[in-house]
């Protein structure tokens, strides 16, 4: 075994262990940083692959964004003593299946298509060229979805100040 | 170039080749992991406990005072008492906490610092990890810690606590923005982010010198957002003891307190060592173009003197601003930052951007 293939074996473990509790705890902070180590596992993943640009955006937005964005919201909703009841017997079973059909769905489809190994050297995606690629509108340049995506964002954050901005009385 | 003899690549290489030459390449790459580790340990540890020294020194002689003067010549080993005392204190455990979340709070604050100071560049090829996202990644990585904080502050089930790490997760959420994109403008400058590329490009004069008026407002900008970002004063309103007792820390005891204590200096080294790093260039020595005789002096004190020395002087920059400033109130911060910083930060961004592509920088 290589160090790759054990490091593998770590951090997928630690992505089944954890996905698994997030959804299994009752405690809802619990299931948040259960949720974080999931995603920082997955961007050791990319680390392992040398995408170390993915691998960064991974940690800044969804491990340091989102996941501070549910903690947050947490601490301002809920209290320490609060518990999730435990679902109805029959709801639990219903999941069971649902989530065993699905894996098998998942397995039988992996195992049976042959991955075939690539010749190709890895290709090194530095910041020039993904910087490059996002604001060149020629061949392979995403300027389009580049500026559809920012206005989107700048709306959204229109539309939160407007629906956040007290009225003021008169 | 003269500096050149202590380039520690070559080095490296020659205890990589041993290694590997001797061992399976599984245990010479273990071996490699953790010679790299104990190494950081160490450091780690000796830079908090200095830290914590000169913190106590800087604030005695600004408050005319003297500062430990007991324990060794000039009270030197005051701090190795005092962690020596906090290793046999009492771990209070907390009846109504969340125990996990409570114990497992200070190893992510301290987790995320160990992660950012890996990229940190010591020296030429002294380098735990050379990211070609370098910078990118050092900042991912030190948002990680605010998670620490706000679980500490829940799982504790204290209100002083609680109101410590609601305050502390809004200030490092804003503030982050304003580092980020301090960050960006030198960026721009630097046309990398790797951080040993970052370094190299500073050869023939540091950014804050080469890149003139838009390098000095990001220094400033970054040096006032880096110090709310490790929330330490003015804008420690996480632990502001005259309100909250301690913030977030308030239940905590013995080693686990330490680690926050720690985690606590060693952010602050880290945004000292990167702003040294994209400002005052790193380990590079002082070049002037033109002088060849006082070029070549400089070049023989060593990197990591320059490195370090550069570093101290922002640390020194953070403790005098801690020690002299009143501590903000919350609506005051939110405000300096969204009113003043961000948008003076995006006006920097694009004169930057115009002084790069007109070449106006030296």
């Amino acid at each position: 075994m290589t160090g790759n293939q054990i490091m593998f074996i770590i951090f997928s473990a630690i992505i089944i262990i954890f996905s698994i509790l997030t959804v299994t705890s009752r405690r809802i902070l619990r299931a948040a940083t259960y949720l974080l180590f999931v995603l920082i596992s997955t961007a050791g993943m990319y680390f392992m692959l040398n995408y170390e640009f993915l691998a960064a955006v991974q940690l800044t937005l969804y491990a340091g964004g989102i996941v501070v964005l549910i903690i947050f919201s947490i601490l301002l909703t809920s209290h320490i003593e609060e518990k999730f009841e435990t679902p109805a017997l029959m709801k639990r079973v219903y999941a069971a299946i649902a989530s065993i059909i699905g894996a098998i769905l998942v397995c039988t489809t992996l195992l049976n298509y042959t991955f075939t190994p690539g010749t190709e050297t890895a290709k090194d995606v530095n910041m020039n060229l993904i910087g490059n690629s996002l604001i060149s509108w020629g061949e392979q340049g995403y300027a389009l979805p580049f500026e559809l995506i920012s206005i989107l964002l700048l709306a959204a954050m229109i539309a939160v100040i407007v629906v956040a901005k007290k009225v003021k009385t008169k | 170039m003269a500096f050149d003899i202590y380039d520690f690549t070559s080095f490296n290489q020659t205890i990589d080749k041993a290694l590997y030459d001797n061992l399976p390449p599984i245990l010479a790459m273990l071996t490699e992991m953790v010679i790299i580790g104990v190494v950081f340990l160490l450091f780690y540890a000796l830079v908090g406990l200095f830290l914590v020294y000169a913190e106590r020194k800087v604030c005695a002689f600004i408050q005319n005072r003297v500062g430990p003067n007991r324990v060794g010549p000039y009270g030197i080993f005051q701090t190795f008492a005092d962690f020596i005392k906090l290793l046999m204190k009492e771990l209070i455990p907390i009846n109504k906490a969340d125990k996990i979340l409570f114990n497992l709070a200070p190893f992510i604050v301290i987790i995320a610092s160990f992660m950012a100071i890996a990229a940190i560049p010591f020296g030429k090829g002294l380098h735990a990890i050379d990211l070609n996202v370098g910078i990118f990644y050092v900042m991912a990585v030190s948002s990680l810690g605010v998670v620490g904080i706000l679980l500490a502050g829940w799982s504790s089930n204290n209100k002083y606590s609680l109101i410590g790490a609601m305050r502390s997760g809004a200030q490092i959420v804003s503030y982050e923005l304003s580092v980020g994109l301090s960050m960006v403008t030198m960026v721009i400058l630097a046309g990398s982010m790797q951080l040993s590329e970052i370094v190299e490009a500073q050869r023939n004069g540091w950014f804050i010198f080469t890149g003139h008026v838009p390098a000095f407002i990001a220094f400033v900008i970054f040096l006032i957002a880096s110090t709310a970002e490790t929330n330490r004063g003015p804008f420690d309103l996480a632990e502001a003891e005259s309100e909250l007792t301690a913030g977030f820390h308030t239940e905590y005891s013995g080693i686990k307190f330490a680690f926050f204590f720690l985690a606590e200096y060693m952010n602050m080294f880290i945004v000292a060592s990167i702003a040294a790093t994209i400002f005052w260039g790193g380990w590079m020595p002082l070049h002037i173009p033109g002088w060849e005789g006082f070029n070549i002096v400089m070049d023989y004190i060593p990197p990591f003197f320059w490195y370090m020395g550069k570093t101290l002087v922002v640390i020194f920059l953070m403790m005098w601003f801690k020690w002299t400033f009143p501590r903000l109130r919350i609506d005051q911060l939110l405000k300096l930052e969204w009113k003043y910083l961000l948008p003076i930060n995006l006006f920097n961004i694009i004169l930057m951007a115009l002084i790069v592509l007109m070449g106006w920088h030296f």
